[in-house]
């Protein structure tokens, strides 16, 4: 039983993971909302906002899936709520970059791929998070 | 999850889709140039050439021609003007201020940054003479400082005209001067706000009354927002006397020089166009300024091109827009025009000189010479001719980049280079 709980404990995600990982959402929620705001006013500061937005959620979601490789290397393998969260976090991050280099095209041309992008860029992050968090309340529940 | 997976594979190639067909260099001049369709990849394509040192290599020149280095060591030399006495002004600078206002300016600015100068800017013109007419310049001291960012250059009489990146000034000049009389005095203010494009190109109506001044766009395709470009992309009309100034001809990216042209007294231009839709988009051209001309920036390109990444639209301006007269091939980068003189020899004797800076919105670099459009009738008439190359060696190293031209009465031409920070003097034998 010992040995279950201790692995119970080790599945949790580490509070400064838990941060790293709830950061994403407002990010790149941030950007899709700017993208519509540009979209709608054509006002470029809108543009330059989602751009810096996407960049910052980069960060946090580069950092979560360095943190969630690192877990997955190091807890047993067999786990596959983890294996499916760094995958998440892994598409998450790459259509999130891909994102980043549409952000970069002069005004208009950034769209509507930089809006279709941040749409389907948010709901991953949503669903990296949920299973990310899920998995650890229900290790935790052990 | 599965789903979510496809979707990499899916964006990816509706966003590489565009990109990785290796382009034709097409050539693209004169009236009707061939004009692709736009597209732009995931990034942009760049190419800065490294710079390298001349050595003992000299620019290449046409069979009896020589060229030869007039002055070193100066500080970003830009424009030059040829003074009455044979004397060469020199406007040495760089400008601009502009923020970063994406991580990609952040990222874009250092890669460029790379291709040019890393000298301080002069902000100072410089006079080089010859004294005894034996094509050393002997004499280089400093004129004039404490200028900002100086480019265009103008002589009308007794008075200096010099386009800082945020005024029009002027000084007295004497002939034979080598150091200007004292400060200069504004003769009007210049739109320099952010200065994303800061080069003021200035020329001065035949009669003197009447100054040209450039003023080149806030962006590349209005990212800065259409606020920046209030009294941006134009030309002003400046009353020599008064500092009164309208616009002259509008909707010109870049005007990067002015000339007027012999005889006729027509003013004309040369534009850097816009870039990131291709590296064979847009060119960059030479036309004669129609008083009261919309060229076409930011709506469309070429006439009535229209350019998809500019929000709002404006059918109404696009339907105005005028077709430049000639295209010198898009990413080149002409910074200097000059209309050339009989004592330049009888194949290069009627015609337009033209700098060109180099590209770097291109993987297959272009520019990076000095070429020669040759005019008949006071129009543009064929195919234009390299006049000075070598500036982009054949291993790929960059040891200078044009930018002003100016023709020596004499029989000379002089270009400034930037990144050597050299004037060269090419004169027929």
């Amino acid at each position: 039983m010992s040995v279950n709980k201790d692995q119970a404990l080790q599945r949790e995600l580490h509070p400064v993971h838990v941060v790293l990982l709830a950061g994403i959402i407002p990010l790149f929620l941030g950007g899709l909302l700017s993208d519509l705001a540009y979209s709608s006013s054509y006002h470029i500061q809108w543009n330059n906002f989602a751009s810096w937005l996407i960049a910052g959620a980069l960060v946090f979601c580069g950092l979560a899936l360095l943190w969630a490789v690192v877990d997955l290397i190091r807890t047993d393998p067999r786990s596959k709520c983890s294996l499916l969260y760094t995958l998440l976090l892994l598409v998450t991050w790459i259509l999130g970059f891909l994102n980043a280099l549409t952000h970069a095209r002069d005004a208009w041309a950034s769209m509507p791929m930089g809006l279709i992008l941040s749409v389907l860029v948010f709901v991953l992050a949503c669903a990296a998070t949920w299973v990310g968090l899920t998995k650890s309340r229900a290790g935790g529940g052990q | 999850m599965k789903y979510s997976r496809l979707l990499v594979p899916v964006v990816l190639a509706m966003l590489l889709g565009a990109c990785g067909s290796n382009d034709p260099d097409i050539s693209q001049y004169g009236p009707n140039p061939e004009l692709p369709e736009p597209r732009r990849g995931l990034l942009p394509d760049m190419t800065v050439a490294e710079p390298a040192p001349w050595g003992d290599r000299l620019p290449s020149v046409p069979q009896g021609y020589t060229i030869s280095a007039i002055a070193t060591d100066l500080k970003i030399p830009r424009q030059t003007l040829i003074l009455p006495n044979g004397d060469i002004l020199v406007a040495e600078g760089r400008g601009g201020n502009a923020p970063a206002l994406k991580p990609k300016d952040v990222i874009a600015g250092y890669i460029k940054s790379q291709g040019t100068t890393s000298v301080e800017s002069g902000n100072r013109l410089t006079l080089l003479r010859d004294a005894d007419g034996d094509g050393v310049y002997e004499l280089q001291t400093v004129f004039a400082d404490n200028l900002n960012a100086p480019y265009g250059l103008a002589l009308v009489g007794n008075t200096l005209y010099v386009a800082n990146q945020d005024a029009l000034v002027r000084f007295n000049y004497r002939e034979g001067q080598t150091q200007a009389s004292g400060s200069p005095v504004k003769v009007t203010d210049l739109p320099s706000a952010i200065n994303h494009h800061w080069t003021k190109s200035l020329a001065a109506s035949p009669d003197g009354s009447l100054l040209y001044v450039g003023i080149g766009s806030n962006s590349n395709i209005t990212e800065r927002g259409m606020t920046a470009e209030v009294d941006r992309a134009l030309i002003w009309e400046i009353n020599a006397e008064t500092g009164a100034h309208r616009p002259y001809a509008t909707g010109l990216r870049n005007p990067t020089a002015l000339t007027i042209q012999p005889g006729s007294g027509q003013l004309w231009v040369v534009v850097n166009e816009r870039d990131e839709i291709g590296p064979n988009l847009v060119p960059d051209y030479i036309t004669a300024v129609q008083e009261g001309g919309f060229y076409g920036w930011p709506y469309s390109y070429w006439g009535q091109h229209v350019d998809d990444r500019v929000r709002p639209q404006d059918p109404e301006k696009v339907a105005s827009a005028i077709t430049p007269d000639y295209a010198l091939g898009s990413h080149v980068a002409s910074l200097g025009i000059d209309f050339s003189e009989p004592a330049m020899g009888a194949e290069f004797a009627e015609g337009m000189f033209v700098g060109e800076h180099g590209s770097w919105n291109r993987s297959n670099p272009v520019g990076y010479k000095v070429r020669f459009v040759p005019f008949s009738n006071g129009r543009p008439d064929g195919a234009p001719v390299d006049f000075v190359t070598g500036f982009l060696g054949e291993d790929g190293k960059t040891r200078g980049r044009p930018v002003g031209v100016t023709v020596d009465p004499r029989g000379a031409l002089i270009i400034a280079d930037d990144l050597s920070n050299t004037i060269w003097r090419v004169t027929p034998d």
